[in-house]
């Protein structure tokens, strides 16, 4: 087994390095740092060379992806653009911690986005709670009450919830629960960011400000999730193994949820793993509707101020996040799985 | 005289599916004796296994329907119990094995589990005694080393170690008879002989009845006490196992004998066959569904399907025709 | 053996006859039966005929006319749709949209086809190292989650194309930087269903045979494995069609899709939600075109599946 963890952790580090290099490219070409640096005031091409020396754009990309990557401090650079390397650079490089500094902000992107990740994480950790037990219930239910109007009605039901886009439910719950519910003089939720700046951050107005949003995030996947529970579910209940387990006398509990259910969570497990990390997707677009402020908002924010460096810090950690949680996935498929672990 | 174990009369089990209605089981009846090893011989799709499933209501209900019969077990009508008090009867009174144990056994629970489950469930044991029991259990039906394997996985032992722990499984609670449904069709032949004698040492011990289904008359010679022949969700030929091969009498059961390979033929001989294909399920025959493949079809067959007709002691065979003869009956 | 028989004989598995149909035909006579998949398909051609024949009743003009002192009306006769934040007519503006957005879905996924089938043939069929890269090249792009590609390449791409003129209407460039870039962002999930089934059939006789003879391996490729690879590939793309609008309508939403004058589904939303107290008519209209573009295609495709599955015979 700790082979495996091993063997698959060193899997990962090729695909990294790809990813890293595949971003650091895509950066490179975005746009161009100069002008959102120095705005209007940089029309002189002496000054553009000297921001260009000084940010260290002149140099070849293979050297420009090193310091990316393990930072300059161990060499000189030209900090005064004047075309001679005098001092050694600051930069620690991103294996180190460093993603740079925000082109809009001049606050170091760690800090930006460390700011924001703990907002974002409670958004989708609530969101996979929500999907995951919804998911489990309603998929197993109509598993067992196969060919039942409810089961048609259902399915039907979870067709249209997956086929919805994420801001038709946000704007659709946004303006039952919010607009409507006010205008009929019900309690009614919050539209707008992570609490009441009257009231103050406390986890009341957080958790009350978080439905709508979690609500957003959580309908299509758990929709999308439902289903394949029940296909799963299906598959399995049809199998010898459970025959022989009713055949047994077993009552019926125990042959769905001992039995079953326990076969059926391998391949469940599997695909809820290997989604999390793409639930960020769907953040993007709820917290700009929702004025969360999370990560997907500040990569909106500063993608449209052309700030490479806060983008890229934001894909790195989001496609290392991907990488990370396919691994983790993998690692306890196998231990979760007999036929892998005892081998 | 034996006691009654199991008394079924005209059982018949249908299946709804898009394509029409299979008529799996036709009315089918038979009884079991305490004690007694019965064989249930015929080709795949006769309707022995759903026959068998149908006892223990083991049929998905959606597309599967048991719409008429009885069958008796110990006075109570198995086919009227609810759900509930059919889990008490499986696996308790009555067990059945399967043909794949690969598929049979729950891949991802441990053999202790799958042993312990029904002790627990069906006689009330602690997980400690279950335990205990269980690692006897495996050391009756010839596990080596048991208390060591019982927390292993399915997957760690081979086929037919895994089909000596589904037997162990089913009689871990001493039923009074035991359903056996091709056993020993997916294993090796040396294994088979070894499953077939654990069977039969056991049934010894626990005075158990046995249902032995199978498509291999061969097993049947050296086990059972009678024999009962299927064709069509039909049952065809009822005999004691030596009249079945002393004077086979139904056409069928001439057809499966002589199909048999044997050492004593030349070795220049074809084997065998019987031309045709079995019936298709979705048409209810008129008269006899063999008629197809058979050489003694009269007039009457075509007309008229026969019901099981007395032919000699305990022995009883659903044709118009007498085989030794030729003439009708 | 007598064998006269002038009486019904039982049926025979045997002689049951059934026509021997070819598997398009097959398909066909299953996919009627899935009524679910029927529906979505008139959904869809309903969709059709509302963006490019309600092009017939509203030119364009009509739909990019503004009167701000028309704006935010709800529905009425003249307006069945309302008007927005501008006082364009929504019924208008959602029939050229439509045509925009179901065009970026039709043409992003036949880019993503093409890419798909060529990288999964080259990798399934030759193997080795051109598999292996081509791969770690296709996963490396799936751990990205696609959002945030697009967002970044229409980002960077956004504004580079002009506006193209066809006749008489005028389309902003950045149709064709969306189409571009969600067709280069959604092949990879086709390219490993190709590179799969080109492992299988690749290993078949007729294909040994194929080369026995001396055939190409591009005519092999092409015309040999390929064909037998329609099935997946279609019910693939059918689905993609869904995500490709889904995408559009994500970015635009967002503001970095398709600008403005040019209507998308995606692009009405966007300014919609600022006005959500009072005018629900601004985001629901185009926000249900969407979600019945969806849901029609889901139901087609799932129809697709089961239809086009060879493994079941049953008709």
């Amino acid at each position: 087994m700790l082979q495996y963890i091993i063997k698959r952790l060193f899997q990962g580090i090729p695909l990294l390095i790809i990813l890293s290099l595949a971003l650091f490219l895509l950066m490179m070409n975005l746009g161009d740092p100069i002008a959102t640096m120095g705005g209007r005031t940089l029309t002189r091409p002496e000054d553009r060379e000297r921001l260009m020396r000084q940010l260290g754009l002149d140099k070849p990309i293979a050297v420009q992806y090193l310091y990316w990557l393990i930072g300059n401090t161990w060499t000189k650079i030209d900090s005064d653009g004047d075309g001679i390397p005098d001092k050694n650079g600051t930069r620690l490089g991103i294996l180190r911690g460093d993603f740079g500094t925000s082109l809009v902000t001049r606050k170091p992107v760690t800090e930006m986005i460390g700011e924001r990740i703990p907002n974002t994480l409670i958004l989708m950790v609530a969101s996979e709670i929500v999907t995951i037990v919804f998911a489990l219930v309603l998929g197993i239910y109509s598993a067992l009450r196969q060919y039942s109007t409810l089961d048609n009605i259902l399915t039907a039901l979870l067709f249209i919830g997956y086929s919805m886009p994420v801001f038709f439910i946000s704007l659709m719950s946004m303006y039952i629960f919010a607009v409507l519910f006010k205008k009929w003089g019900w309690p009614y939720l919050p539209t707008v960011g992570m609490f009441d700046p009257q009231v103050g951050k406390t986890s009341a107005q957080v958790l009350w400000h978080m439905v709508l949003p979690v609500i957003s995030l959580s309908v299509i996947y758990f929709a999308a999730y439902s289903r394949y529970i029940r296909s799963t579910m299906l598959e399995v209940l049809s199998q010898d193994y459970i025959r022989t387990a009713k055949s047994k006398g077993l009552p019926r509990r125990q042959v769905v949820y001992v039995h079953a259910l326990k076969n059926a969570a391998l391949p469940i497990v599997t695909v809820i793993g290997l989604d999390l990390p793409f639930l960020l997707g769907g953040a993007v677009v709820t917290e700009r509707i929702f004025a969360w402020p999370g990560m997907g908002r500040l990569f909106l924010d500063h993608l449209s101020r052309a700030d490479i460096s806060v983008v890229m810090g934001i894909l790195m950690l989001v496609a290392t996040a991907v990488v990370i949680f396919q691994i983790i996935t993998d690692i306890i498929y196998a231990w979760l799985d007999p036929r892998i672990r005892y081998n | 005289m034996a006691e009654s174990l199991l008394q079924v009369t005209d059982l018949r089990t249908r299946f709804q599916t898009p394509e029409g209605t299979v008529h799996a089981v036709n009315g089918i009846s038979f009884h079991i004796n305490e004690g007694e090893t019965v064989a249930v011989v015929g080709e795949s799709g006769c309707g022995k296994s759903v026959s068998m499933m149908s006892l223990l209501r083991l049929i998905p209900t959606p597309p599967g329907e048991i719409y008429s019969g009885t069958a008796i077990y110990r006075d109570d009508d198995l086919l009227k119990k609810s759900e509930e008090e059919m889990e008490d009867v499986r696996g308790r009174e009555i067990s059945m094995i399967f043909q794949d144990p690969m598929t049979s056994l729950n891949p991802v629970l441990t053999v202790s589990r799958q042993l312990t489950e029904s002790l627990r469930e069906h006689l009330g044991l602690t997980q400690e005694q279950a335990e205990k029991r269980a690692v006897e259990l495996l050391e009756q039906v010839g596990i080596p080393d048991p208390a060591r394997r019982l927390g292993d996985y399915p997957h760690q032992f081979s086929g037919g170690m895994r089909q000596r722990v589904m037997i162990a499984m089913a009689l871990s609670c001493t039923p009074s008879l035991l359903i056996a449904d091709e056993p020993t069709t997916a294993l090796d032949v040396t294994i088979q002989a070894q499953i077939v004698e654990l069977v039969l040492r056991l049934r010894e011990s626990l005075h158990m009845a046995i249902i032995w289904i199978t498509h291999d008359l061969g097993v049947v010679a050296g086990m059972a006490d009678r024999v009962i022949v299927m064709y069509a969700g039909y049952i065809v030929e009822e005999a004691n196992v030596e009249d079945l091969y002393d004077s086979p009498s139904h056409p069928y059961t001439l057809a499966l004998l002589a199909a048999l390979p044997r050492v004593d033929r030349r070795r220049d001989q074809r084997l065998k066959s019987i031309p045709g294909a079995p019936p298709n399920l979705l048409v209810a025959p008129v008269g006899c569904p063999f008629v197809p493949r058979c050489e003694f079809v009269i007039e009457k067959c075509r007309r008229e399907n026969p019901p099981l007709i007395q032919v000699g002691k305990n022995h009883s065979s659903a044709c118009w025709v007498d085989v030794k003869t030729g003439a009708p009956r | 053996m007598t064998t006269a028989s002038s009486l019904p004989v039982p049926q025979l598995a045997d002689d049951l006859s059934t026509p021997s149909l070819t598997l398009w035909q097959l398909g066909w006579l299953r996919f009627r039966r899935h009524k679910m998949a029927l529906f979505g398909g008139v959904v869809l051609i309903l969709l059709f005929i509302f963006s490019f024949g309600g092009a017939f009743i509203y030119t364009e003009k009509y739909a990019n006319f503004n009167d701000t002192s028309q704006r935010l009306l709800s529905p009425s006769a003249e307006h069945p749709f309302g008007t927005d934040s501008i006082g364009r007519d929504i019924l208008a503006r959602t029939i050229y949209g439509g045509q925009i957005s179901l065009f970026i879905g039709f043409v992003a996924v036949l880019i993503e086809t093409v890419l798909g089938i060529l990288v999964g043939a080259l990798a399934g069929f030759y193997g080795g190292a051109v598999d292996a890269i081509l791969m770690r090249i296709t996963e490396a792009l799936l751990n990205i989650p696609t959002i945030f590609l697009l967002l970044v390449m229409a980002k960077f791409f956004g504004g580079k194309i002009p506006d193209i003129h066809i006749g008489e209407r005028a389309f902003s460039g950045s149709v064709v930087v969306i189409v571009v870039i969600i067709g280069a962002t959604s092949w990879m999930y086709l390219a490993r269903i190709v590179r799969a089934e080109f492992l299988s059939w690749k290993e078949r006789e007729f294909i040994l045979a194929a080369r026995a003879t001396g055939t190409s391996n591009l005519e092999i490729i092409f015309y040999h494995i390929l064909p037998n690879t329609f099935a997946p590939i279609i019910v693939s793309s059918t689905l993609s069609v869904a995500n490709a609008i889904l995408s559009e309508s994500y970015i635009s939403f967002l503001g970095l899709g398709v600008q403005e004058p040019t209507a998308t589904w995606g692009n009405m939303l966007d300014k919609s939600a600022k006005y959500l107290d009072t005018s629900p008519w601004l985001w629901f209209f185009p926000g249900m075109l969407i979600l019945l573009t969806t849901l029609g295609i889901n139901f087609l495709g799932d129809g697709l599946r089961d239809a086009l599955d060879p493994r079941s015979r049953t008709v």
